[in-house]
């Protein structure tokens, strides 16, 4: 394992870490401020990467596409709300996962039927083509640069929304003691909505960019939604902060985990066993490292609520 | 129990489906699978309604029986008498180790990480190559009972599926109305005072953990059975929610509507995987309006109209 090939896996650790975060920032808004499982938002991640998809095919441009696939997956996320999810905030957290888990096998049959089983190719936009020299002889893609940039100044941008705006005050309320909030005179339920639109708006805009780097198909929000949650698990539920620390270590330690295991394992076994055992090591590392911080700190790395 | 002739009912006309014309290898697989499965969730009923504990990785354990059977097969060793304590004592280690971590937890962070250790269960399963991987080990033959292939025989299979059902019905009834299940019952109510009283709920959390995990083992020594078949896939977080759909579907709070749920979800998705194209289209939607509309569960209507 050379130095620059550690440089460039840590990047795409990053690079995943940042995908992870603006799923996961929507998540653990919505699970915080509302107290409420969302099984469905992995699949708002998929129909994001599916209308980018589609509304850039029809367009011819990636970026009228992306332009595009944010109000449309805005409004799908208001309609699943509105028809859904509002009728489940005062239910327990088991019949939350239950009605988003029938959300998500109908989204996920539905973009089969739409767009068909095989998996979509969505291509680089010119404008991003080619790659960046971050070392002498070392290139790397510009298209996954862009994404990392894109994806830090969003969290910036959300940073300044959620610590320094009159709604971003109300929201982090809401995650301390919704009652309350609601008590002094606030429309909760709008507050809920708008933060629920723009949590569906943030994955479908992570999956309009994660659409040239992955494959589209059905159930490509399943994975990304296990790992979200594991990051505000992590990063303890309803913080922005903690999301963000946790989404780039679990996409860091997946990524390198994928990459360093085998050559570890191959300390031990041989070549071929190492290459199995790294691989399944690799894929549970991310959820060991759950296991062990929920052992050690029950309520995650960066806990909101009080109690 | 006077409101319980509902599944008694069932379990009679399961026993008697055979005698009456039902005893074909299709009916017989169907029934088997759906015996099978109200098994897993009657012990997943009795953590989620008796102990609080909501578990989204209840497959998980049966996945861990199932592959007890799968192994064991390829080492040549096939006698009940050696296989059914390993998957039981697997599944209760298993559940053990798993459990004495998770139930540290409460409430979502719970559910997180036992979808966590599903999690690590499915990777870990992925990754046996000797045991078929990704693709699943397919048994040289079904369990051997001291020596005579008794399980082979259709009819023989589906009287020790039914017994087996009824047998983890009556068992964890009994421990919910016995001491043991009103420690549970009561700190599932308010944990506090049951500390108060001085008594410590974590070891009776964790021994209904271990039960329920034993009993999921069991169901996969039969699943196993039943297919000659055993795959990572079952033990998928989509199982585990399933699982957990069963038991709302039938009704927190009352063991034997499991068994409602479970036949009640089997049948109606097989007939919809065989009537409709994009089937999981029409489950989902049905899915999401059960929890709206049905809050008791199936066993709640029943008990609702004869109340």
């Amino acid at each position: 394992m050379t130095t620059q090939l550690l440089l460039v896996q840590a990047l795409n650790g990053l690079q995943l870490g940042i995908l992870l975060f603006l799923v996961a920032a929507g998540l653990t808004l919505v699970f915080g401020v509302m107290d409420f499982i969302n099984l469905a938002h992995g699949v708002q991640y998929m129909l994001g990467a599916y209308l980018g998809a589609s509304l850039a095919a029809a367009t011819g441009s990636f970026w009228l596409g992306l332009l595009l696939a944010l109000p449309a997956a805005l409004l799908a996320g208001l309609v699943l709300e509105v028809l859904v999810f509002r009728h489940l905030y005062d239910r327990d957290h088991l019949a939350q996962v239950l009605a988003t888990f029938g959300v998500i096998l109908f989204l996920n049959e539905g973009v089969k039927l739409v767009w068909g089983a095989a998996p979509l190719q969505v291509a680089v936009p010119p404008l991003l083509e080619g790659g960046v020299q971050i070392m002498p002889g070392l290139q790397y893609p510009l298209y996954r640069v862009a994404v990392l940039g894109a994806g830090l100044a969003t969290a910036g941008l959300l940073w300044w929304l959620v610590e320094r705006t009159r709604a971003g005050m109300l929201v982090r309320a809401g995650a301390t003691n919704a009652p309350m909030v609601s008590a002094l005179g606030v429309d909760i339920g709008r507050l809920f909505t708008l933060v629920f639109a723009f949590g569906a708006m943030l994955a479908g805009f992570a999956g309009v960019l994660a659409g040239p780097i992955f494959s589209v198909e059905p159930g490509m929000g399943d994975t990304v939604l296990i790992l979200a949650f594991v990051v505000i698990v992590i990063g303890g539920i309803g913080s922005i902060r903690g999301a963000f620390i946790a989404a780039l270590l679990v996409g860091l330690i997946d990524t390198l985990g994928k990459s360093l295991m085998p050559d570890l394992m191959r300390l031990f076994l041989d070549a071929s066993a190492a290459r199995q055992a790294g691989a399944a090591l690799a894929s549970m590392l991310v959820y060991v490292a759950m296991a062990a911080i929920l052992a050690f700190r029950p309520a995650g790395l960066f806990p909101v609520r009080a109690d | 129990m006077r409101e319980a002739w509902l599944p008694l009912a069932v379990l009679l006309a399961l026993g008697a489906a055979p005698l009456l014309g039902f005893g074909g290898s299709y009916e017989t697989t169907l029934m088997a699978r759906v015996m099978i499965l109200a098994m897993a969730a009657v012990s997943l009923s009795f953590l989620v309604g008796g102990a609080g504990l909501v578990s989204l990785g209840h497959a998980a354990s049966v996945g861990v029986g199932a592959y007890a059977v799968a192994i064991l097969d390829a080492h040549n060793v096939t006698e009940a008498a050696r296989v059914l304590p390993a998957a039981i004592g697997a599944a209760a280690l298993f559940s053990m180790v798993t459990g004495a971590v998770a139930i540290r937890t409460s409430g979502v962070h719970f559910i997180m990480i036992t979808l966590a250790f599903g999690q690590m269960a499915f990777f870990t399963a992925s990754s046996l190559a000797a045991y078929g991987g990704d693709d699943g080990y397919t048994l040289y033959s079904r369990t051997e009972v001291w020596g005579s292939r008794l399980l082979g025989n259709r009819l023989t299979f589906h009287y020790v599926c039914l017994g087996a059902l009824a047998l983890t019905w009556a068992l964890c009834a009994m421990l919910l109305a016995s001491r043991f299940g009103r420690v549970l019952r009561a700190a599932r109510e308010n944990a506090q005072r049951v500390e108060a009283v001085g008594l410590a709920p974590y070891p009776f959390r964790l021994v209904a953990y271990v039960i329920a995990g034993a009993i999921g083992g069991a169901a996969g020594f039969l699943l196993a059975n039943a297919t000659e078949f055993v795959s990572p896939a079952g033990i998928s977080w989509q199982r585990s929610g399933e699982l957990l759909f069963m038991v709302i579907l039938g009704g927190v709070g009352r063991l034997w509507g499991a068994i409602l749920g479970a036949v009640a979800f089997v049948l109606l998705e097989t007939w919809l995987a065989d009537h409709v194209a994009h089937w999981k289209m029409v489950f989902g939607p049905l899915l999401v309006l059960a929890v709206l509309f049905l809050k008791g569960g199936l066993s709640g209507l029943v008990v609702r109209r004869h109340g």
